[in-house]
């Protein structure tokens, strides 16, 4: 090294710590306090620079002179051993004559870690003092950290929201004397069905002898009854059934998957039955039933299942139901359609 | 006031005297919600409101109060990113002190919305500075004294440190480093989860 070498090494590792001095034969002469701690345990002076780096861009020969042609060139860079850090550098070749700067036709590389700071700064327990006054590394490690932080408080705000959307979407489609859900809801769901090309029942039912209930016996004990009859209807249907109170003590039920009419009669049967026990309120015993009409989203077309065919065919059924005697359950059958409902009396179909 | 500062407050109440303390807090100051979202911005009056309330709950000066606030947001674990954020302001107390006037300019490049009073540390002598905080809430100053106090014990350093009182809209801290490197202090390790 020139005469000036110390003077040269101490203000090189003061300005750009992660430095090296080169010789004309590719060893290195001086190295940076931070570029040592790269390899801890390893004494760098002395070793050739491309064996403990790999130059990966722009292609080079690999001799001394192919390095300094390098000159002024953007490098990317790559440690040979331990976690193979990536880092990017500059090259400055050193004069050729003995008084120069620094090691006579040897280079001055330069280097920093690039995008891979966040992993050297763990692999290699670097600190604050690592880093030269200039270097920018930490104020973009603490941009980092607060942005991270930053950005976890704006996504559980937006978890919180997000959780009140639905809680206040839940009750606007929610029947707030029953817990079934409302007509609202009903619309939405049916269409989500449709688009899923799923396959289901539809059942109306309106209750049978309700408004005697709430005529002679108020209505706390109406709305008791209302209440036992959603009960009665969670329990015999199943949970991704829909069950949903349209209007007074009318009902819109969807049973989801099914497609044989004899299974559907059975489990409106049942529910009738269930419904006709009496139910006591302050010691009066209230007595109603349910009339039922249904169809099979599979005996429609698809694509494009026709919902209020659907409907007024559930519907056609029910006053078909209604007609038969109330209390009993009707499946929609095409011929019904168009008659009038005391024509379906004798052939309920099943 | 940001909500981020009405959060600190309420952080500051639940870890230190628990949510029945809050909950009377809440009540007093009349909130109709009870939790601060740390990204949305509140009325000023909110936060008077809170800091009265919190006094006479839990029955302190409002000094005593918004410096324990200062101590809290850099000791607690619940609120460690923040200790951690500061800690990358200098590698020892001495140069943390220099980076308390970019100390706003640094919360809003974390949150744009953010706006902390102006800061400015002028320098007598080697060892002894004044701190002067311009605008903000007033007490905004016992809040920096407590956070200070706290980060010279993180740095290891010995400080006497003294609220000088308000004069149109500043307030001043005046600074006595006695030695910057009288403890180990606490570990600070650049990336996440090293230690």
């Amino acid at each position: 090294m020139a005469a000036a070498g110390p003077y040269l090494a101490g203000l090189l590792d003061t300005v750009c710590p992660m430095h090296a001095l080169i010789s004309a034969t590719g060893h290195i002469q001086h190295a940076g306090p931070t570029l040592r701690k790269l390899f801890p345990g390893d004494e760098v002076l002395g070793q050739r620079f491309l064996e403990l780096f790999e130059i990966k861009r722009p292609g080079h020969g690999g001799t001394m002179a192919d390095l300094r042609r390098l000159t002024g060139r953007k490098l990317h860079l790559r440690m040979r051993h331990g976690p193979r850090t990536e880092a990017k550098g500059v090259l400055v070749a050193l004069p050729e004559e003995k008084a120069g700067i620094g090691p006579s036709g040897g280079a001055l590389i330069n280097l920093s870690f690039g995008i891979s700071v966040v992993d050297a700064i763990r692999d290699f327990g670097l600190t604050g003092g690592d880093f030269a006054a200039t270097d920018l590394t930490i104020e973009m490690l603490y941009l980092i950290e607060a942005k991270t932080a930053a950005m976890e408080a704006s996504r559980l705000l937006n978890l919180r929201l997000q959780g009140a959307k639905i809680a206040a979407e839940e009750q606007a489609y929610t029947d707030t004397l029953t817990g079934l859900k409302n007509r609202r809801a009903l619309d939405h769901l049916l269409e989500r069905l449709v688009m899923s090309e799923q396959d289901f029942a539809l059942i109306h039912l309106d209750l049978d002898y309700f408004k005697a209930v709430n005529d002679t016996l108020g209505h706390a004990a109406g709305d008791h009854v209302l209440r036992e009859v959603a009960r009665a209807m969670v329990q015999q249907t199943r949970s991704d059934d829909i069950l949903v109170r349209t209007g007074g003590d009318e009902f819109v039920l969807v049973l989801s998957r099914l497609t044989d009419a004899a299974r559907v009669h059975e489990i409106a049967s049942r529910l009738i039955a269930r419904l006709e026990e009496p139910v006591v309120f302050n010691g009066d015993v209230c007595q109603i039933s349910a009339s039922v009409g249904s169809t099979l989203s599979c005996r429609y077309p698809r694509p494009g299942l026709d919902l209020d065919r659907m409907m007024e065919d559930a519907d056609t059924a029910l006053y078909a139901a209604k007609a038969a005697g109330r209390g009993c359950h009707v499946s929609f059958d095409p011929p019904m359609r168009g008659k009038s409902a005391t024509g379906c009396r004798s052939k309920p179909a099943v | 006031m940001h909500g981020m500062i009405n959060r600190a407050i309420e952080r500051f109440v639940r870890d230190t005297y628990g949510r029945n303390a809050w909950g009377l807090i809440t009540a007093r100051a009349e909130l109709d919600f009870a939790e601060f979202e740390a990204m949305l911005s509140y009325d000023d009056h909110v936060t008077e409101d809170v800091l009265g309330a919190a006094c006479d709950v839990l029955n302190k000066p409002r000094e005593a109060l918004l410096e324990d606030i200062g101590t809290y947001l850099v000791s607690h674990p619940n609120v460690e990113a923040l200790r951690r954020l500061l800690r990358f302001g200098g590698v020892d107390f001495h140069e943390f002190l220099h980076s308390l006037d970019d100390l706003p300019e640094r919360a809003r490049l974390a949150v744009p919305d953010l706006t902390l009073p102006d800061m400015e540390l002028r320098e007598h002598g080697a060892t002894t500075y004044s701190l002067i905080c311009r605008g903000g809430h007033p007490g905004f100053g016992h809040v920096i004294t407590g956070l200070l106090r706290t980060m010279a014990d993180d740095y290891g350093a010995l400080v006497l440190l003294e609220h000088k009182g308000r004069r149109e809209a500043s307030e001043i801290i005046e600074v006595h480093l006695l030695t910057s490197a009288h403890a180990a202090g606490r570990a600070f390790e650049l990336s996440v989860g090293a230690a």
